[in-house]
């Protein structure tokens, strides 16, 4: 990129003072745009003020103001902070007009914000449900929707508590089952969808291929959700000429767990063990993204012990995950489970220091607000020590010498898969996806948080874009993990691990707050809005494996059939934070 | 399990062939047979599946007790481990591929999220223990479970399957064994037993609408 990029500053109520005006509501920040003036506005704020980033898209319902807010992240991808637009419509006639011509990245979001929310989005190309299922009665996100097993709208629940009676939320249903129909329903008239919807947005394609002189026929195949390689519960549809991919549409939602929902009636400490299980394979990074999230709207700050040790866990997890990730990759090109039975075994050193640590060893439920839970226990700083300053580095020198330059694995990997900067960037990738494309963007850098402007590190970054550079990146990373977890743990100084009294019960002043960190997956956002009551009023987790799944049709378009494995494999989705 | 408690024929064997036979009777021999070459199906929903993973993987190897084949397809596996949280989209699969499973086949809901909905049970697209579909054999508390755990459990699923007998085991019994119906996703999740129950249901509740509705047009005639 040799060109010089202008950035301008500009207030956008100067631009645009008809339908852009100032988000002047306490504790909230950016502007609130109109509806039919949004693409216009996007198209000022990518064009002209560079804000080629969108980075999450999410909607909020107000029920007692009857609005339904469509919220959008803007970042530049050389650095920076937020700018915030926001679209109110009525909650009854929630109608947005769609990013993706913009930001093809918005595709995926805009789709959950229409199945969880019911906010439509004009002109989205492919507007279907997309964690729930065709047919599913209502949009749960909704303030006023009930799940079957409702009880209150927040905990603690006052039946349990002061009073402590205790009863199975079975027995109050009249199916004894967590479900519920919608009146005057009969089951034998039901059709169910069967997918049609999700076949004949790929027949639209299959139509316009058919102009080639030489009549050829196209087949759709299914992979999963029950399938070895697609690193859980996720399927993926392909249609196929031959043995090339066309058109690829990914299915999701086997994991759906309601996340949201969940953390809406939780209070917010309670929420804590839940993003353990968001992207369980690194359990201390999510609890990094939401306490900070959290912490920016109490306004407080945790001790240096507290950050240091913060800094600590969090890159563990980054080796753990990337090693997983690597043993998994390969176990998706044929090097079945052996590269994972090396990958395993330093990972569960790893596990090991948790468990003394947090005392899980993969829900680590570790993080609080203002600090940490427990204090390192003895013998584990020198375990870590030597973990990383000698173990660590042999290992990975040693995989490095078995995998990077075997010759199956550069054959099955180089130059499948590409993704070009300016795609990657349009597609909202992010983490190792964007900066195998040669875009050097980690918000550990980009836009630090915590301490990270205290360690010496490289951004790790190639520029291939393709399966093998994405395998490169993680190992770069994980040997620039290893270099701040060095100084980490060199200068980690005493003191409490706390700020003030451990609570229970945090206050929460109102507002809103986009909390995000470099998880080993890529960008983990946490988008928290407070009412003043002990319980989010809205709690959307910006999931990085959700957002690069976007690009994995383009990746995957003109590959074989038996490379969309191995790209899959190369974005390292997880599946309970693709779904939540 | 030893030599000797496979080789209880309950009269004397000769000592000269002692060594060279065994007399056993059919029960033991296919139990000791059955409970050595489990056989998972490669299966994982959730976070349990990472800690299954790991189970595999040479710290802990379940190979040791006889289970290191996981097979893919659930036509050649015995073992259903359902390790992690159901949902409602997930269940017609799980429910499918246990109907696939040939006999005899054994089920393990491994923890908390598919014995009984775990810490998001009350989450709307969440079934409360896969036990409400399909039967359930040993069930391993923990979230997720440890390796450790999960040892045991299988090793509880080896005594269980000790102590069957021919005469009881359902898959020698006459007939064609029972299918599971496949749930329906309607506007929830439907059990094709239970039709009757829901439109019940639902007639019930129209009409409790609508009661409410003229009860209120009483109170406020507008």
């Amino acid at each position: 990129m040799t060109e010089q990029v202008v950035l301008t500053e500009m207030d956008l109520t100067e631009r645009f003072p008809e339908s852009v005006k100032r988000d002047e509501r306490k504790g909230y920040e950016g502007y609130i745009v109109k509806a039919e003036a949004l693409l216009d506005v996007a198209k000022t704020v990518r064009d002209e003020m560079g804000y080629d980033y969108l980075s999450s898209v999410t909607g909020v319902d107000y029920l007692p103001d009857g609005l339904m807010e469509s919220v959008y992240h803007f970042y530049r991808t050389i650095g920076g902070p937020a700018l915030v637009l926001k679209v109110q419509t009525p909650r009854d006639q929630a109608v947005v007009p769609s990013l993706v011509s913009l930001y093809p990245g918005a595709e995926f979001q805009e789709r959950e914000a229409w199945d969880l929310l019911g906010i439509r989005y004009e002109g989205h190309p492919d507007l279907r449900r997309i964690l729930m299922w065709e047919g599913f009665a209502g949009h749960p996100l909704r303030k006023d929707w009930r799940e079957p097993y409702y009880e209150e709208d927040a905990k603690p629940f006052k039946s349990r508590w002061p009073d402590g009676h205790v009863y199975r939320i079975e027995d109050k249903n009249p199916f004894h089952k967590n479900v519920d129909y919608p009146a005057d329903f009969d089951p034998d008239k039901w059709i169910p969808d069967n997918d049609s919807s999700l076949y004949a947005s790929l027949t639209k394609i299959q139509s316009s291929l058919s102009d080639s002189s030489l009549k050829t026929d196209t087949l759709i195949v299914n992979l999963g959700p029950q399938h070895p390689s697609t690193h859980g519960v996720f399927r993926m549809v392909v249609l196929l000429e031959g043995e090339t991919i066309r058109a690829l549409k990914p299915v999701m939602g086997y994991l759906h767990r309601n996340h949201e929902k969940i953390g809406e009636r939780n209070t917010y400490l309670m929420n804590m063990p839940f993003t353990d299980r968001l992207d369980y394979l690194s359990s201390m990074s999510n609890n990094f993204g939401y306490a900070i999230a959290v912490e920016k709207l109490m306004g407080i700050k945790p001790p240096e012990r507290a950050e240091y040790l913060r800094v600590i866990m969090a890159e563990f997890t980054r080796i753990s995950n990337h090693l997983f990730a690597i043993g998994s990759l390969l176990n998706d090109l044929g090097a079945y489970f052996t590269p994972m039975l090396y990958a395993i075994e330093e990972r569960e050193l790893i596990l090991d220091i948790f468990e003394a640590v947090a005392g899980s060893r993969m829900m680590c439920n570790y993080f609080r607000f203002g600090g940490v839970a427990r204090d390192l226990p003895e013998g584990v700083y020198e375990k870590m020590r030597d973990l990383v300053y000698e173990r660590l580095p042999r290992r990975i020198d040693e995989l490095d010498l078995y995998l990077t330059n075997n010759e199956i694995i550069r054959a099955r990997c180089e130059g499948v898969g590409v993704l070009t900067p300016e795609q990657a960037i349009a597609y909202s990738a992010s983490g190792p996806l964007l900066r195998a494309s040669g875009v050097p963007y980690d918000i550990r850098r980009a836009d630090p948080y915590s301490i990270y402007d205290r360690f010496e590190f490289d951004v790790a970054v190639r520029y291939h874009g393709d399966v093998y550079d994405r395998y490169l990146v993680r190992m770069d990373e994980i040997r620039q993990s290893i270099r701040i977890l060095q100084q980490a743990i060199r200068d980690l100084p005493e003191g409490p691990i706390q700020a003030g009294k451990p609570q229970y019960q945090v206050r929460v002043p109102p507002g809103e707050a986009y909390g995000r960190v470099e998880a080993p997956k890529g960008e983990l956002g946490y988008y928290v809005v407070s009412n003043g009551k002990p319980n989010p009023w809205r709690y959307h987790v910006r999931a990085p494996s959700f957002v690069n799944i976007t690009a994995l049709e383009t990746m995957a378009k003109g590959n074989k059939v038996a490379d969309a494995v191995a790209i899959l494999g190369s974005i390292d989705i997880v599946l309970g934070e693709l779904d939540r | 399990m030893t030599d000797t408690e496979l080789n209880k024929p309950g009269y004397e064997i000769p000592p000269e062939i002692k060594n060279q036979v065994a007399v056993t009777t059919i029960d033991r021999i296919y139990n000791w047979s059955r409970r050595s070459s489990i056989w998972p199906m490669m299966f994982g929903l959730a976070c349990c599946a990472i800690e299954m993973i790991c189970t595999a993987a040479s710290r802990f190897d379940f190979a040791r007790f006889g289970m290191e084949v996981m097979r893919p397809s659930p036509r050649q596996a015995d073992l259903l481990l359902v390790s992690g949280t159901v949902t409602k989209k997930m269940v017609p699969q799980i429910v499918r591929l246990y109907n696939q499973m040939p006999e005899p086949k054994y089920v393990v809901a491994m923890g908390a999220c598919a014995s009984g909905g775990g810490p998001f049970k009350e989450g709307y697209n969440v079934v409360s223990g896969i036990d409400n579909y399909i039967p359930v054999d040993v069930y391993i508390p923990g979230c997720p479970p440890t390796p450790q755990a999960l040892l045991h459990g299988l090793i509880t699923l080896q005594k269980k399957i000790d102590n069957q007998t021919l005469r009881e085991a359902r898959w020698y019994k006459k007939g064609v064994s029972e299918v599971i119906p496949v749930p329906v996703l309607g506007p929830d999740i439907m059990d094709p037993r239970e039709y009757e129950l829901i439109r019940e249901y639902s007639q019930k509740k129209s009409m409790e609408g609508q009661a409410e509705a003229t009860a209120q047009e009483g109170v406020n005639p507008a």
